[in-house]
């Protein structure tokens, strides 16, 4: 295909996984609303919330590092998405997939949190600095169960391709990893529990203990590009759950169901239980969620 | 080295150690003179960001009103009526309010009641350093004309001396529907293009700090906290 075309196909991507990010964050708080027996917010608040944020008139920085954390955080989000296959046998919904993109992506899901944390940690604020400590120490233990799952999967098929691994899980229900694999899937899906932020692993932007985190002093256009980095990443990380354990999406129809119960997982958890305390969540990700991501390889490895 | 223009004030004796001014030897042997309190001093003035013309500011006014982000800080007793506000039975949220636990995301502060001299000073600090379209709402009759506690000897009597108002509510206590009936002026206020007190601030800078200046007798902060 045409570069032109393809990449007026990823932009158009690009917007719907935005869109959809932003009314799934509605339709979410509105489900939590419910729950807590109130009405909640309209489903249409994160938008309005958004051109809020992008129409303030004064903002002030504290460094050039202060301007590029979002923008790093934000090529995060945008890099997961421009090598990820959103379609399955799709080839204007595959974007720029290629056979190894499974370990750009899990370098695309560090980045954006490395380069923030230097922006934060610029901006001087003592809840950014613990914020940042807090969320980097955390994600390099959800990344430990998450990478053993990835590897499981990896032996399983034989293949660093998303686009590859999602074409082996076709054929039926049974042909996905969740039952051809289901303790890679079990560790992964219990990390990304904490790559989310919600409860139980939410205690980085904690606001009633640490007001409230790494975004601290970033106002008005910095806050609108985090907000529109992480409606896009909500999205785009459940898209990669799909694709490994879920079987893929052959239409948007598909991708939209099963993106919103993939998130909604870590909404009902968050629920649920309440929140850990850094020093409680990290030694519990290096426990039975290692081993059993462990378990898996030597499984699949018998 | 310090610049000459910079004022610093006599040493504070009741300041921790690490907080007064001490002279350390740099890496060429000059002595450098450190005040930790003077760090982040910014003393430029704020110039006024007017407002946008025509259909575009109605639309930003619009998402301005519907998403208040009210600064979680509570001043006096009123503070005890904001959290049943965000409770199932009364539930802002629904009005587009919620609370942000920092002042640069904030575009609401709600002056809860009588504001003690030492708050106030809490209070400028937070107010100036909240982003331009900023709204302020006073809650009770202390922050009006300073109700039950007018002739206190540590409490300010009228807030609109101090910053710019745009809503107050009346009562001792107001009860949460009143609140709710306070945001939704102030929603309307805002949408009509009224909800320039930020502006207003910055023009009649030297007013208000005279009048802060009056009341705050330790003076210890930049004229504009950025």
């Amino acid at each position: 295909m045409e570069l032109a075309t393809k990449t007026g196909f990823v932009l158009l991507g690009l917007f719907i996984i935005l869109n959809w990010g932003l009314i799934m964050a509605g339709i979410i708080r509105k489900i939590i609303a419910r729950a807590s027996m109130r009405r909640g917010i309209s489903v249409f608040q994160p938008y309005i919330n958004l051109i809020k944020n992008y129409s303030i008139r004064s903002q002030l920085t504290h460094g050039v590092m202060f301007y590029l954390g979002p923008v790093f955080r934000l090529s995060g989000g945008v890099g997961i998405f421009l090598f990820m296959p959103l379609i399955h046998d799709s080839e204007i919904w595959s974007n720029f997939s290629f056979a190894g993109d499974l370990i750009l992506i899990a370098y695309f899901m560090f980045f954006g949190m490395l380069g923030m944390a230097l922006g934060a940690g610029e901006g001087g604020h003592p809840y950014s600095a613990i914020g940042i400590s807090r969320g980097l120490a955390q994600f390099t233990a959800i990344e430990v169960p998450l990478t053993l799952a990835i590897l499981s999967i990896a032996f399983q098929y034989n293949t660093l391709s998303i686009s590859e691994i999602v074409a082996r899980q076709q054929g039926g229900i049974l042909n996905w990893t969740l039952f051809t694999n289901p303790l890679a899937t079990i560790a992964a899906m219990i990390s990304f529990l904490g790559a989310m932020g919600h409860a139980p692993f939410n205690v980085v932007m904690a606001p009633q203990e640490n007001p409230i985190g790494p975004p601290t002093e970033y106002h008005g256009t910095f806050l609108g590009v985090l907000q529109t980095n992480r409606a896009i990443l909500h999205v785009i990380e459940s898209v990669l759950f799909m694709n490994l354990f879920f079987g893929g999406a052959s239409n948007w129809f598909e991708l939209i169901v099963k993106t919103f119960f993939i998130y909604f997982w870590s909404v009902f958890v968050g629920m649920v239980f309440p929140r850990f305390r850094v020093d409680q969540s990290i030694p519990w990700l290096l426990k039975i969620p290692v081993l059993i991501g462990i378990l898996s390889i030597v499984f699949i490895l018998l | 080295m310090p610049e000459d223009n910079v004022k610093y004030p006599a040493e504070d004796q009741s300041l921790s150690p690490v907080n007064r001014k001490r002279v350390v030897i740099g890496p060429e042997g000059e002595d450098i003179l450190v005040d930790p309190l003077r760090d982040y001093y910014c003393t430029a003035r704020p110039e006024p960001e007017l407002p946008r013309q025509g259909i575009i500011e109605k639309f930003m006014n619009w998402a301005r009103a519907e998403s208040l982000w009210v600064l979680g800080f509570g001043t006096g007793c009123g503070s005890i009526e904001i959290p049943p506000l965000l409770s199932p039975r009364y539930d802002a949220y629904r009005f587009g309010v919620a609370m942000r636990p920092t002042p640069r995301q904030s575009s609401v502060i709600i002056i809860s009641g009588y504001l003690s001299v030492k708050t106030l000073k809490r209070v400028i600090r937070s107010y100036e350093q909240m982003q331009n379209p900023k709204f302020v709402i006073a809650l009770g009759s202390c922050t009006i004309n300073g109700g039950m506690y007018w002739d206190s000897y540590n409490t300010i009597n009228r807030l609109d001396h101090y910053i710019p108002v745009d809503v107050y509510i009346a009562g001792c206590m107001p009860r949460p529907e009143a609140i709710l009936a306070g945001f939704n002026k102030l929603k309307q206020r805002i949408k009509e293009g009224r909800g320039e007190g930020a502006n207003d601030y910055i023009k009649n800078l030297d007013w208000y700090k005279a009048n802060q200046k009056k009341i705050i007798k330790d003076w210890n902060m930049p004229d504009y906290n950025w």
